[in-house]
């Protein structure tokens, strides 16, 4: 049943007959990445604000692309067939399923990973604070596509109703928290970025998590 | 004093890395290793005839192509994979093998292993290996199973893996003898974990060393690594398995090893490489495990309280093409029927059969849920005989507070009996009929049926054996600069361990939380351990963290009070502080303990240098280290308890079902809970409310469609149906905290408690809704319209 070995390969010494090459590995660094016979793309791609060059395959997907060529792993890749929202990000702004995208296409535009929702100084932004006050997340692997997929709500709508939020997540599968808290969360991120917007002197003190009951 | 964290809702320690995007799940490690890709049989049933890889080995990057006969001389890589846990009751164990042999039982097994440079090319590869199949009949489901017109295995006669009965008293006698008889069907549902991240495994032979590292997205790092040396060949030293962030387990990542831990295990030694394989999406669907399917019959005699006299239980249980869980499931289904009902006659069979879909292994609840719909079910049909109040027909059955412990009189899974060791339910079902408006609703009923719509109420009531032996350990060091290093070879898979166990140890040894960093399922920290299922996280290794911070405190005060000149006793520690009682200025930093607890002579730090302030007042002629001592302020100590646990809880849900289109929304769903005293209240609610949106799922949407060959007709998230936000609706919850007597913390498992009687509440209120009986979950609109039209021309009413 086995394969047979090509014979123009040398054999490493612990091996048996089932090796077919001995190349070694090409790195994911952009620029070594030849051993692959597909002709390669130079994308570039703005990602969290850096511009980055990349050499890919015309098939290599957004979410491997910022995953592994990139090495930002924060976005999850959870389905690969643009149901589940693990891998949304960014894309001007605007949410987009990196699963369903080639690298690529996503040249020319602005995207926004979980690891871009920080402040550059490392302080957690408003919806990843909201995250944690509100126990959002348990294994956190959908979290990132919740993250972006809120951002870019609450810039549209920056004051929810627990209603408004329940549906704005709507698109997002999450396995572990029931969704309730991550409910909360949205409200809560969007009462930490009125506190943000507040005077300049800082004084305003964030608000309580919220305690509103959702009406259903 | 410092303040306890224990019992109060501290933030999680692991979110600000997780929300920053700086989680390391499996697939986020070794961006360098060669990726493998499997041939998966697309039958259910086929004899594998050749296999012919030459295409494959033509794609440029492909490294290695593996079928079964390359497993071979690797340690015992080729022969089945082993029946992990072995019972009496199994009759006929079958396991597959990490690469099909011969024949293939499932759509999905895996065939042929591709390694490759990348994993579009092993992709690439392994669509061009060409398998010549010969198709066998396919045997679907349990009806088909049961009738056994077909086998599965040659091996296993009637399609059978298994068989089991326990009896208590006479229940026959009893049945026969009651006022009332009822016998039911009941039929519910194949559903699976789905845990939004796969399995996943990354291999690495470390030729220099002759050691193999494993990464692995797995609820048991012992048990992976006990299981893959046993399979390569190697000496367990030899094995080291780290469990990096998991997105996820629910039970599907307990099962190891799976085919291709194996398989990715075994090339990446004999390559001497570094081999990662992560699950998508439809591999998870179609290889990893399922579960919750079940037929089942019930005869039940009663009286006219609806006291049950007697009740017989037969289960029958569709456990997929292979056994290699053994019958956890039904087992756990088998003695959880009584739940929290007085049940002296009784007996329950189950059999255990094979088909041809994908291995069941257990699943939130693991066949706690299946029981609970059993019963539940029952208590339903018979306050409908009788035309009672529902809950009242529960109350007269209840084991009462002051009859605790209750003796089941049945042996669990663990081969131990089970005790309920505390709990009040009538307390419990009060507390729910208030939460949920229990006696209101006939008016909100009236309301709403004035407005055109339907709506109805059910409930439903379980317990849970949880927190299940034989042990679980811990590990705490105190550094020298107060960094206190906890472990637990429990793995973590979002249950808030790292704040959870760290609330304890600080706690208990009156350092601040801060400064308590926990580290789960790493072989290299803690090599013993069981896993993480069935509730028992908390239970097991917080207890065992708990009695290892008593230990290590007994150094720590046993050091200072050499140091301070004081007695043990009289001795505290707050804040990282250890002081003499009413005497606060006598006192030693526990960092500093900890130096003096390592009498080795060089300063590295501060604390080192300050140290010697407490030195120079050893006694000559004694060893610096004494007999009973060791250097370093940690320790390490094990929980086993005699028995499990018993969580019990009740749950109430409110629906609406569309008079013309059978839609079915949960307008309220509400929660009475008792695991005891709770570590972490914020944490507790967010495992109800997971809990409780899969059972939502698992009663009204998912369903595992085979079709009559074995093709799961619905192997992707567009097609199997979770519940997304706008599905599961507000969950409220209430706490009652009954301790058990059985652990130091008094604490009970709390995981799978919102998932087991969600089908049966449903069911209870779509039920009440429509006034006919409800026998099988999932309901959806569908079937409930045909359930109507049914009913509609059939007045006679079966319960
Ligand atoms: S991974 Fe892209 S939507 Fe699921
Ligand atoms: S937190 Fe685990 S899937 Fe959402």
């Amino acid at each position: 049943m086995s394969s047979t070995p090509d014979a123009q390969q040398p054999e490493p010494k612990s091996v048996r007959g089932t090796i077919v090459t001995t190349v070694p590995r090409a790195s994911f660094d952009p620029a070594g990445g030849a051993a692959q016979p597909e002709e390669l793309l130079d994308v570039y791609l703005r990602v969290n604000g850096a511009e980055q060059h990349i050499r890919v395959p015309g098939r290599r997907l957004l979410s491997d692309a910022l995953r592994h060529d990139l090495g930002l792993t924060g976005t999850h890749v959870g389905c690969e067939h643009g149901v589940c929202g693990a891998c949304t990000v960014l894309l001007d702004g605007q949410p987009a399923r990196a699963c369903l995208m080639f690298a690529a296409t996503a040249q020319g535009h602005q995207i926004t990973t979980v690891e871009g929702l920080s402040t550059p100084d490392g302080e957690l932004g408003p919806v990843q604070q909201a995250f944690v006050e509100c126990h959002g997340l348990q294994c956190g692997f959908c979290t990132p596509g919740f993250l972006t997929t809120i951002t870019a709500y609450l810039d549209e709508n920056p004051d929810p109703t627990p209603e408004e939020a329940r549906e704005a997540i709507g698109g997002n599968l999450c396995r572990c928290t029931g969704y309730q808290n991550i409910v909360k969360a949205v409200c809560r991120a969007a009462e930490l970025r009125r506190g943000e917007q507040a005077p300049p002197d800082g004084t305003q003190t964030p608000a309580a998590p919220t305690e509103r009951q959702e009406q259903r | 004093m410092s303040t306890r964290t224990v019992g109060s809702s501290v933030q999680r320690r692991e979110d600000p890395r997780l929300v920053r995007g700086d989680g390391r799940y499996l697939d986020d490690l070794g961006h360098d290793a060669l990726a493998a890709a499997f041939v998966r049989s697309p039958h259910g049933h086929a004899k594998v005839v050749d296999i012919d890889t030459s295409g494959a080995i033509d794609v440029d990057g492909v490294v290695a192509v593996w079928t079964w006969e390359d497993l071979e001389g690797t340690g015992s890589a080729a022969e089945p994979l082993p029946m992990l846990l072995p019972h009496p009751s199994i009759e006929h164990p079958v396991t597959g093998y990490a690469l099909a042999k011969d024949r293939v039982h499932h759509v999905g097994q895996p065939i042929v292993m591709v390694v490759a440079q990348d994993r579009y090319l092993a992709e690439d590869a392994a669509q061009r290996v060409r398998v010549s199949y010969e198709p066998l009949p396919a045997v679907v489901g349990v009806e088909a199973a049961r009738a056994a017109e077909r086998l599965v295995h040659e091996e296993a006669p009637g399609n059978v893996g298994a068989y089991f009965e326990q009896h208590l008293g006479d229940a026959a006698g009893q049945i026969d003898a009651a006022p009332h008889v009822l016998e039911l069907d009941l039929d519910i549902e194949r559903s699976a974990c789905m845990p939004m991240e796969g399995k996943g495994i990354l291999a690495r032979w470390d030729a220099e060393e002759g050691r193999l590292k494993v990464h692995a997205s797995t609820q048991t790092s012992t048990g992976l690594r006990a299981a893959l040396a046993a399979k390569l060949g190697l000496p367990l030293s030899a094995v080291e398995v780290i469990a990096p962030d998991v997105g996820g387990g629910f039970g599907v990542k307990i099962n190891h090893p799976w085919p291709e831990d194996v398989a990715v295990a075994a090339a990446a030694m004999r390559m001497q490489a570094k081999i990662k394989w992560v699950e998508d999406r439809r591999e998870h669907f179609i290889s990893s495990a399922h579960e919750r399917q079940q037929l089942q019959h019930v005869r039940v005699g009663f009286d006219d309280d609806g006291q049950i006299l007697g009740m017989q239980a037969q289960v029958w249980h569709d456990h997929g093409a292979y056994l290699p869980y053994g019958v956890i499931v039904p087992l756990n289904t088998a003695t959880h029927i009584p739940g929290p009902y007085r049940m002296r006659h009784f007996s329950v069979t189950f059999t255990s059969l094979y088909t041809n879909t994908v291995i069941v292994t257990p699943y939130r609840g693991a066949g706690r849920p299946q029981a609970a719909y059993l019963m539940e079910r029952t208590m339903d049909a018979i306050a409908r005989h009788l035309d009672k109040d529902r809950t009242k027909v529960r109350s007269v059955n209840f084991v009462q507070p002051e009859q605790m412990p209750w003796d089941l009189g049945m042996v669990l899974q663990d081969g131990r009996m089970g005790i309920y060791d505390s709990g009040d339910f009538p307390a419990s079902l009060e507390k729910l009929k208030e939460l949920v408006g229990w006696e209101d609703f006939e008016d909100y009923r009236e309301q709403a049926r004035a407005e055109g719509r339907r709506v109805g109420i059910g409930m439903a009531c379980y317990v849970e054996g949880t927190g299940a032996g034989p042990y679980e350990g811990g590990h705490i060091e105190v550094e020298t600069n107060g960094r206190v290093n906890v472990s637990t070879g429990l793995t973590t898979q979002g249950q808030g361990h790292a704040t959870v166990f760290a609330q304890i140890v600080a706690d208990e040894l009156g350092v601040k939380v801060e400064d308590v960093h926990v580290t789960t399922g790493d072989t290299r920290r803690m090599a013993y351990s069981v896993g993480t299922w069935g509730s028992r996280g908390a239970v097991m290794s917080g207890n065992a963290l708990l009695l290892t911070a008593r230990k290590v405190k007994e150094q720590a005060l046993r050091i200072a009070a050499d140091a301070l000149e004081a007695n043990p006793d009289d001795l505290e520690i707050v804040d990282g502080i250890v002081r003499v009682k009413g005497a606060p200025k006598s006192q030693i930093p526990l960092p500093m303990v900890a130096v003096l607890a390592n009498p080795l002579r060089y300063a590295f730090d501060e604390t080192a240098r300050a140290a010697t302030q407490f030195g120079g007042k050893s006694d000559e002629s004694k060893p610096p280290i004494g007999d009973a001592e060791h250097p370093g302020l940690e320790g390490s100590d094990f929980f086993s308890p005699v028995r499990t646990t018993f969580a019990n809880g009740m749950h109430a849900a409110v629906v609406e079902t569309d008079p013309d289109t059978a839609d079915i929304t949960v307008l309220r769903y509400c929660v009475v809970h008792d695991c005891g005293p709770m570590l972490n209240p914020m944490i507790v609610e967010g495992q109800v409310h997971g809990g409780v949106a899969q059972g939502i799922g698992g009663a009204l949407y998912e369903r595992l469609a085979y079709d009559a060959d074995g093709q799961l007709l619905n192997a992707s998230f567009m097609d199997f149906l979770m519940p997304f936000a706008t599905e599961v609706p507000h969950i409220e919850t209430d706490h009652l905290e009954t301790p058990s007597p059985l652990n130091p913390l008094g604490i009970k498992g709390a995981g799978e408690a919102g998932t087991i009687p969600t089908s049966a509440a449903i069911a209870s209120a779509v039920e009440d809704a429509e006034g006919f009986p409800i026998r099988r979950m999932p309901i959806s609109p569908p079937e409930l319209w045909e359930l109507r039209k049914q009913h509609a021309s059939d007045t006679t009413d079966p319960s």
